[in-house]
């Protein structure tokens, strides 16, 4: 499927999902409430087939947090970027995606452990680097550490 | 024996007669004993010393190094140096371990190897102790070795020893079922288990070119299960030391971690000294039929040469495959052991009691 | 008469009990901690706690300029230094749009392939050591010690070279380069011989590792395993191959897939990589063109706002970087995708059931790299 297919077939999948120019991949902005379905849809069906999700990146951009899933068919080649946000930072939380792809367990932890995103539904959401009790998370850009970090 | 020289049976019974004649029978013995002790204390520090040191240089030019060479000529006395280092060692108090087991262990595991060097014969008239069951004794007293093991291992109060412990101890047991028969086998062709009368027997041949096929193949099955007996590579599982650190003895350290070091190379020594005298003909030397001169220039060298030449041949292999081979898994190490080992040894007796009985060996 | 205690009867052989696999263990290769559940010695299941080496090098890559990002990949997967590099350097290039000189892409590859092989060998060495074998350690390492020897002759460093630099090289390549490169080829084809000999076709070895730790290709996929980890399960993940970045579009080389996913498939797809690895390089060595070593850049890198993301073929798996830029000298957020990290994932599910003998036999078939892990 090419992009121009691909992006018809998200947007009557997810009509108020929200595109976004990028050079590289095909990018939606995908409503929380809506991609724990939209991911369903993309790892069965046949024509879609996304089963590799190659990166799973948690992303503070001030006004919102962030999540970015890069995804890519195997079997046919595609690829598509897919982005979720939450505009609350005291409790941010999205639906995991790791009952789908195994990898996500590890990378949804350390999106947890660093940015302080909740999955809701992961089967093991502790802190992936940091210990236990560990007060903040150190990716968000208000995080502020006078030990550890000299601001030149 | 042309050479008498080489003979210390009168040399033996001039130091009794001499002690007797001087003191009451009680103090003679009690004398004897006190040297025995020393003199093989001593042998048994020296050789302990010497193997590490034969054990590097081996495994060095194995892998393409040069291993010891700093300490004296050809690094002859980094072990020294390094016996030194471990006495000098801080004996690190383990707070949860069973301390009477705990220190308990290392001596027994000690005693073990030095109740059966006992009972060796090194040359005519040279072993401390001549058993008209020596076989036998050798291999029970050997077998002690293992409650050492199990006791390191339960004692430390830590998984990585109780499971090398308890590897170990499957092992050991189910090995020395190999190590037995293929001694049996022959015990069959010598007909006797005293160590002096097996090594006159092989005055006119050693056994393993007597006792055709069927000594040989026991000859094979003896380094094998000795060498899984005094849990050397590939058959290290209870020391694995990239799955269980360092198995029984990782709690272990100073002298007590020397002494379960030095038990190894001293175990080697004597499964190689057994190998050496039970199939290679002892101390008796290398004859061949027909060939008077070249056997009468055998003769002359030293009978405690040739014990000490095949036993360190016998170590030289058991060294060579510890460095090429990687280790097995424990189902693995006991299936060899009970579906392979056990019943090729089986069949291997009856085929030597066969050719006995037919009377056609050697 | 006596008072009987009813004590809960306890079934021993059901019981499972813990034990903690590092941070200082000899076959977790780092400070990695696996915390083993056991029942007598076959694993249950096991829980890897990273983190003991996290020095949070996405954060500070947020204050870092892009030419000193490249630094800091170098100590990530410290054995694939310059494909780290590479990566940070091609996301530069594609982002500011330079034409790379023809010489540098070359130089590039080459250099990338030779890390590869010496990646391996280590791993080799390594994986013989976790399997019992420590005569395997040495010779690897002697071969490692050729390839270390040709980039400090043209790089001045041997581990962590920092060589690439947005829009070319560091300097050019040391006019011996293309001689010790095919001398070293040379040597190695004769020596590789003797890894098969020595660990390969061992019994022991085809015995412990052949249908111990399968993964099958759709859990390959789902759990992100790339690399010859992954291509042994049948994957077909080869960024070289699907992707392809520098001159690996001109090289003639396979993408060996394996169909077992077994710990004895996942050796022999890295001993045919080491091949194919030196197949590229022969083809490549005698055709650098000459030229420039560095594109014209600015003294002051600033990538334009937008997001960039770049997929290159590390030595253990699919290493991607993905770089938000909101059009300053220091990137806004960049994020690391390291493929001892996913590898790291499948591991529980690999192990399940297995001895703890296998379960180093597969972390070593894995061949993962703590600091890649943790970052």
């Amino acid at each position: 499927m090419d992009n121009t297919a691909l992006k018809e077939r998200i947007l009557a999948l997810v009509p108020d999902a929200e595109f976004q120019e990028n050079k590289q991949f095909l990018t939606f902005i995908i409503p929380p409430a809506k991609m724990h379905d939209l991911a369903v849809t993309l790892k069965t069906d046949a024509a879609l087939a996304f089963d590799y999700l190659f990166c799973l990146s948690g992303v503070d951009m001030v006004k919102f947090l962030e999540v970015v899933y890069h995804l890519e068919s195997t079997a046919h080649g595609h690829q598509l970027v897919l982005k979720t946000r939450t505009a609350d930072r005291d409790n941010a939380a999205l639906d995991t995606v790791c009952d789908l792809w195994r990898t996500a367990e590890f990378h949804e932890r350390e999106v947890y452990d660093l940015m302080g995103i909740r999955f809701t539904n992961h089967p093991d959401l502790r802190r992936l680097f940091l210990e236990e009790g560990w007060i903040g998370h150190p990716l968000r850009k208000d995080y502020k550490d006078e030990v550890n970090i000299v601001e030149l | 024996m042309n050479f008498s020289i080489y003979d210390f049976t009168s040399f033996n019974q001039w130091i009794d007669q001499f002690l007797r004649a001087h003191m009451p029978g009680f103090w003679a013995v009690a004398i004897e004993m006190t040297i025995i002790g020393l003199a093989i204390l001593l042998f048994y520090a020296l050789v302990g010393l010497f193997l590490v040191y034969a054990e590097r240089k081996v495994c060095a030019f194995m892998q393409n190094r040069v291993g010891p060479n700093r300490v004296g000529p050809y690094g002859f006395f980094q072990t020294i140096a390094d016996f030194v280092k471990l006495m000098l060692k801080e004996l690190i108090h383990i707070k949860n371990a069973d301390q009477l087991l705990f220190n308990l262990a290392p001596f027994i595991i000690i005693i073990a190897s030095f109740m059966a060097i006992a009972a060796i014969p090194f040359a005519k008239g040279l072993h401390a102790i001549d058993f008209d069951i020596g076989i036998l004794y050798v291999i029970a007293v050997s077998s002690l070795g293992v409650v050492g093991i199990l006791l390191a291992g339960w004692s430390s109060n830590n998984k990585y020893s109780l499971i090398g412990a308890m590897r170990s101890g499957a092992q050991i047991i189910s090995y020395e079922l190999s190590v037995g028969l293929s001694l049996v086998t022959i015990v069959i062709l010598a007909g006797t288990m005293q160590f002096s009368q097996i090594v006159e027997g092989q005055a006119n041949g050693w056994f393993i070119f007597k006792g055709h096929i069927p000594a040989f193949i026991a000859f094979i099955i003896f380094l094998i299960s000795s060498t899984a007996e005094t849990n050397r590579g590939p058959f290290d599982l209870a020391e694995a030391e990239s799955e269980l650190t360092a198995g029984f003895h990782t709690e272990y350290s100073g002298i007590k971690f020397a002494f379960f070091f030095l038990a190894e190379y001293m175990n080697m020594f004597i499964v190689a000294s057994i190998a050496a005298t039970v199939f290679l003909g002892g101390w008796m030397p290398f004859h061949m039929g027909g060939w008077a001169g070249f056997n009468h220039i055998m003769d002359f060298i030293p009978p405690f040469v040739w014990y000490i030449g095949k036993t360190f041949f016998v170590i030289w292999i058991m060294m060579w495959f510890k460095w090429t081979f990687p280790r097995l898994r424990i189902d693995q190490l006991l299936t060899l052991e009970w579906k392979y080992l056990l019943p090729i040894n089986l069949v291997n007796i009856l085929i030597m009691a066969f050719v006995v009985l037919m009377g056609w060996h050697f | 008469m006596k008072e009987v205690i009813n004590l809960p009867v306890k079934n021993i052989e059901e019981e499972e009990y813990h034990i903690n696999m590092g941070p200082q263990h000899p076959s977790t290769h780092g400070v990695l901690r696996l915390v083993v559940s056991l029942q007598g010695e076959i694993v249950k299941n096991l829980k890897p706690h990273c983190g003991y080496i996290h020095r949070g090098i996405e954060k500070m890559c947020e204050k870092d300029t892009y030419p000193q990002i490249i630094h800091l990949t170098d100590r990530m997967d410290y054995l694939s230094a310059h494909i780290n590099n590479h990566a940070v350097c091609l996301l530069v290039e594609k982002a500011l749009e330079v034409d790379v000189p023809e010489r540098v892409k070359y130089i590039r590859t080459i250099v990338d392939e030779l890390n590869r092989i010496a990646s391996h060998q280590l791993w080799w060495c390594s994986f013989g050591m976790d399997m019992g074998g420590l005569t395997c350690y040495f010779y690897g390492l002697r071969d490692r010690e050729h390839i270390l020897d040709i980039f400090e002759e043209s790089f001045g460093s041997r581990l962590l070279h920092s060589y690439y630099t947005p829009g070319g090289l560091m300097m050019d390549i040391h006019p011996n380069f293309q001689k010790s490169v095919k001398d070293f080829i040379k040597y190695f084809r004769r020596k590789i011989k003797d890894y098969d000999d020595i660990l390969t076709g061992n019994i022991i070895m085809q015995e412990r590792t052949k249908g111990i730790g399968i993964l099958s290709k759709e859990d390959a996929i789902s759990y992100g395993v790339t690399g010859p980890s992954g291509r042994a399960s049948g994957f077909a993940c080869d960024v070289r191959k699907h992707h392809p970045y520098g001159v690996y579009d001109k090289a003639d080389f396979q993408e060996i897939l394996g169909t077992e996913g077994d710990t004895f498939t996942r050796y022999m797809m890295r001993m045919h990589e080491m091949r194919e690895s030196m197949k590229i390089i022969e083809q490549l060595i005698d055709n650098i063109p000459a030229g420039d070593y560095s594109a014209k850049m600015k003294a002051v890198i600033k990538l334009p706002a937008g997001e960039y993301y770049q997929r290159v073929e590390a030595s253990r798996g699919e290493l991607g970087v993905y770089c938000i830029s909101d059009g300053n000298k220091t990137p806004y957020r960049m994020k690391f995708r390291s493929p001892n990290f996913s590898n790291l994932s499948a591991l529980d599910h690999m192990s399940r059931g297995v001895k703890i003998a296998d379960l180093v036999a597969i972390g070593g078939s894995l061949d993962y790299v703590i600091p890649d892990i943790d970052r």
